[in-house]
């Protein structure tokens, strides 16, 4: 068959733009049934009109709560270094700035992505010669979301480092697996049923936007491990512990599979 | 140290109706929960929220066990005059914030 002018430039640009895409995004995993870009919507998008409400107002949202005692946190010095973290890193508004949008981030000295809780806990040992403090406690989460309050509006950018693409790649393993006494994988209810409702629930596509946030279920705030623990739980599935490789490469993937969408931490769910 | 965040307008025009917002950080833990060993953890909630406007008091809250989690209270009062509006919150086991915010009223 004859293709008409037409046919032979979108072929032409297509493999133009497939090329390009080669070239410049680094990690080209494909995944059957994947969000495409446009159709991405964070977990905000789902929810009520007044849960919107409540995230949106800086004196409603509980998750500033957490934020202000963050900034606190940032001043006080702690260790025998006797070291705040704005002794190194200065002012938080200007240097902390999209650097929450930037992690899970690959860490030399461990060869692995680490998160943003386990970097906070890195420097703390490492440079403030303090104790690492408990994963959900409230410090690290203040820490975290007053770090993460940075990055608010900026777009997520994970991922394009070549060295985190075995890790990636795990991570993206984990979400297609199905796990558990139920033999759930993550990709079916939120790729396949997004929109649709579990029991009362809509399920949301489960980009994490919005970590660490606040559940009105929690009454506090949580972590994204939390969050995927809670998930793992309901699969029937052995939750890992927290600061699992296991739990980091999933939260790398997630982030990648949110990549260009903006953070809104600390954000407020149901 | 319980962190607080207050909303209240900065400016009001006299007689004005104005909303004030107040979040305050608390377990408000209810006293009918128990630890996995079967120990009943002791009740800690904030009791009484009271603002006062130029030392008039305008609201007063009870609170109680069934209350969730860091206490959103918002409420409205008529803007008469430039001043102050403290807050106190008081509670369980000794707890007591006060907070205050100022307004200016043309």
């Amino acid at each position: 068959m004859e293709l008409t002018l037409i046919d032979k430039l979108i072929r032409f640009v297509v493999h133009v733009s497939v090329a390009a895409a080669w070239a410049t995004a680094l990690p080209v995993l494909a995944f059957v049934g994947e969000i495409p870009p446009a159709e991405r919507r964070s977990g905000y998008d789902f929810m009520s009109r007044e849960t919107r409400a409540m995230q949106d107002d800086d004196t409603a949202n509980p998750g500033l709560l957490w934020v202000l005692e963050g900034e606190a946190l940032w001043k006080r010095k702690v260790g025998s270094a006797g070291r705040a973290c704005a002794d190194c890193h200065g002012e938080a508004r200007e240097r902390m700035k999209g650097v929450a949008a930037r992690y899970p981030a690959f860490d030399p000295a461990r060869v692995r992505p680490i998160n943003l809780e386990q970097r906070i806990n890195l420097c703390r040992t490492d440079q403030q010669a303090a104790a690492p403090l408990a994963y959900e406690s409230r410090e690290l989460l203040a820490l975290t979301a007053y770090v993460t309050r940075q990055s608010r509006g900026l777009p997520i950018e994970v991922g394009t480092d070549p060295r985190t693409r075995p890790f990636l790649d795990a991570g993206g393993a984990a979400f297609q697996r199905r796990q558990g006494q139920l033999n759930l994988a993550c990709y079916q209810c939120h790729n396949d049923h997004w929109g649709r409702r579990l029991a009362g629930n809509v399920i949301p596509q489960g980009h994490p936007t919005g970590y660490p946030l606040y559940r009105l279920e929690w009454q506090g705030l949580g972590s994204l491990q939390r969050r995927l623990r809670n998930c793992l739980v309901g699969m029937r599935a052995e939750p890992y512990e927290y600061g699992a490789p296991e739990l980091v490469d999933l939260e790398l993937f997630l982030m990648w599979r949110a990549r260009g969408m903006t953070i809104d931490a600390p954000g407020v769910r149901p | 140290m319980a962190s607080v965040l207050i909303n209240v307008p900065a400016r009001a025009k006299r007689g004005e109706v104005i909303e004030i917002k107040t979040l305050i950080s608390h377990v408000m833990e209810t006293g009918f929960r128990r630890t996995q060993l079967g120990a009943l953890i002791p009740r800690d909630i904030i009791k009484q929220f009271v603002c006062t406007y130029n030392g008039t008091e305008i609201f007063r809250a009870e609170l109680h066990p069934a209350i969730a989690a860091n206490p959103f209270i918002v409420f409205s009062t008529v803007a008469t005059e430039s001043g102050t509006l403290a807050f106190h919150w008081t509670g369980d086991a000794g707890f007591s914030v006060k907070e205050s915010a100022a307004i200016v009223v043309e």
